[in-house]
């Protein structure tokens, strides 16, 4: 859930509960007020009767409430001692403008004593109530109103006015989401001085430094170990073939050393391969010209020509266009030489190798064993089948490689018996 | 011959100075720049091996000061770095040629002499041996003075044996030099086997008087019968 809704949802209840108590607080407050202020509009029209009463008589005969808002009841001396003015909340039957009929009605009630000529009476007054019912009712309504209001206040300050205070931050976080280490893309920057989001920055642009730094670093390291594993295996190989060279070896040490120097050699060709792929990598080769797939397929069946031959493997050239590409000429040749040596390699005897050569589309497809190969892992580095357990395993981690580089497409489908590798130039 | 090897690892070195001996050059060695630039400055070499990563000194520079003498034109660049670059700027500067390390013995060898051949051209530049003659300009092999055909790659591979006679050639040297870099991972070198059958006819057919011996399994040797 988004921050700004989830802040909404706090404030909301807790505005909820604070309107809610506030609400009842200022009910009971309010009603409070009003009864105070009846009871001293009681409490004076008390004394206005009282001195009515010394003047005019008769309304000492009023004993209910027909004619007005009180009554007066002669009572007992010892009665009346012990009244005390006390107010009630009471119902009386009235009728109003907007009534049909008498219906009960909330009064507030002062019942108190008072003494005329020797006499004591009762006094009643009464004085309309305000209806809590209705009073209750009103401020819900209004309390409801305000509660609504205020979250509506509330979204339109967090979509408007915060949204705008948070869009660095969002700018922000859409650009880390596009970086890439190793990419050179300049780091995430806000452009505002909020204090939270500037350190935010510095610590992001630190972090990544340091990730960056490491990249590179290791990015290099398998070219360095790469490059200085040259000269020792250089020493390996020279003495081995000088040591077979020497002669007047037992055919069983001749054989051993023989062995070591297999081994030896796939370990240069291992070598060579990574420093390669490390090369590749690090966009080490840039020097793009036009370069016709065509003339290098040609080349490349020529000069393989003794091997085909020995395979009895037969090699056809469909060519529907001339497919020109702008790349670095040795990584051209590194492809086609790839893809067609594995075609051969991984030949049956008597197979056949089938290259089509289209406007977009370089197509090379080969007889070999009689399943697909796993289409996840073939381009993966040191994968190998068993038909090749000799090989460096990078020969199409290296085409991919390139691929990479420029954008091309490198596919692998297993077809009508045959092994489709496809090239799609972009 | 007189031939300068400039590089720092000793044992590197050895291995090429005794490989080198067999061939009956005389051999003088410097393992560091300094040394290097004393002997290039008071010695003329018929070939120049040069190691361009020197600890105390770029390789580069020591091709600089033989340019400027105009010594440069016998120098094979020996390196472990397989840039292209390196490569452009190292033949720019006026080397004959670049080599990565790790080589083949043969190779090395093969590319010596070629280099000394280039330098040395009189108009002629043929090998001869017992009763064949390899013609390397116009890509002729003659035995017994009669004409014998061969296809490219044929011709390569003997030219590749007489520059290393009576030296082992591994297979993989050779399939190395005769089909690229990039041969190298074939499954078995039985086609190999098979073009060197084909040769041995030839030479035999011919009457030539060299042969093609087979050593341990792991190579072959050209020898005068």
């Amino acid at each position: 859930m988004k921050l700004l809704n989830k802040s909404l949802v706090y404030l909301s209840v807790i505005l909820f509960l604070i309107i809610g108590i506030w609400s009842v607080a200022f009910y009971f407050s309010m009603l409070r007020e009003i009864k105070e202020s009846i009871d001293e509009g009681l409490e004076n029209y008390k004394r206005q009767i009282v001195l009515s009463a010394q003047k005019d008589t008769s309304i000492l005969s009023k004993n209910n409430f027909n004619e007005g808002f009180f009554a007066i009841q002669e009572i007992a001396h010892e009665r009346a001692i012990l009244i005390k003015d006390v107010y009630i909340d009471t119902m009386m039957y009235m009728q109003d403008a907007d009534d049909v009929e008498l219906e009960l009605e909330p009064v507030r009630l002062l019942k108190t004593a008072f003494e005329n000529n020797g006499k004591y009476y009762e006094l009643r007054i009464i004085n309309s109530m305000v209806e809590e019912d209705d009073l209750i009712k009103e401020l819900f309504h209004e309390v409801v109103g305000l509660y609504l209001l205020l979250i509506a206040v509330i979204i339109f300050l967090n979509n408007f006015v915060l949204k705008r205070l948070w869009k660095p931050f969002y700018s922000f976080l859409s650009q880390l989401k596009n970086y890439r280490i190793g990419s050179n893309k300049k780091f995430p920057e806000v452009k505002t001085q909020t204090k939270e989001f500037t350190d935010l920055q510095k610590a992001v642009t630190i972090l990544l430094q340091h990730n960056v730094e490491m990249y590179e670093q290791q990015k290099q390291f398998i070219g360095n170990v790469s490059h200085e594993l040259q000269t020792p295996l250089a020493i390996i190989l020279n003495k081995m073939e000088l040591l077979i060279e020497k002669g007047n070896l037992h055919l069983e040490d001749a054989e051993n050393i023989a062995g070591i120097m297999n081994i030896t050699e796939r370990l240069i060709r291992l070598n060579k391969s990574l420093l390669l792929l490390t090369k590749i990598e690090n966009k080490q080769f840039l020097d793009n010209q036009d370069i016709s797939f065509n003339n290098i397929v040609q080349q490349t069946v020529n000069d393989l020509e003794e091997i085909t031959a020995f395979k009895n493997i037969k090699v056809s050239i469909i060519e529907t266009a001339e497919l020109t590409v702008k790349m670095d000429n040795s990584l051209a040749n590194i492809v086609v030489l790839n893809l067609f040596r594995n075609a051969i390699f991984h030949n049956t005897e008597n197979g056949i190798v089938t290259i089509e050569i289209s406007e977009n589309i370089f197509k090379i497809k080969n007889t070999g064993i009689k399943a697909p190969i796993n289409e996840q892992k073939i381009f993966s580095r040191f994968y190998k089948t068993e038909s090749n357990a000799n090989g460096t395993g990078l020969g199409l981690a290296i085409v991919k490689a390139v691929c990479g580089l420029y954008g091309f497409e490198i596919l692998y489908h297993f077809e009508n018996g045959l092994h489709c590798f496809e090239l799609h130039i972009k | 011959m007189k031939i300068l090897i400039i590089e720092d690892e000793k044992e590197l070195s050895a291995n090429i100075s005794a490989s080198l001996m067999k061939e009956h050059f005389v051999i003088e060695t410097a393992n560091n720049f300094h040394s290097a630039s004393e002997k290039i400055e008071v010695y003329d070499y018929d070939c120049i091996l040069l190691d361009i990563m020197l600890p105390d000194g770029n390789g580069l520079e020591l091709l600089e000061l033989l340019k400027k003498t105009k010594k440069a034109g016998n120098v094979i660049i020996i390196s472990a770095k397989d840039s292209l670059d390196d490569k452009l700027k190292g033949l720019e500067l006026g080397a004959d040629d670049y080599l990565t390390k790790p080589f083949h013995i043969a190779e090395l060898n093969a590319r010596i002499k070629a280099v000394i051949r280039r330098n040395k051209m009189d108009g002629q530049d043929t090998i001869e041996l017992a009763n064949v003659v390899l013609d390397l300009k116009n890509r002729t092999f003659l035995v017994n003075n009669e004409l014998i055909p061969l296809n490219r790659k044929e011709f390569d591979i003997l030219n590749y044996f007489l520059f290393n006679k009576n030296r082992l050639v591994t297979k993989t040297a050779l399939a190395e030099h005769v089909w690229g870099d990039n041969i190298d991972e074939a499954d078995s070198f039985d086609f190999i086997y098979y073009q060197i059958k084909n040769l041995r006819k030839k030479l035999n057919t011919a009457g030539a008087d060299i042969e093609i011996e087979a050593i341990y399994g792991i190579g072959y040797k050209l020898i005068e019968k």
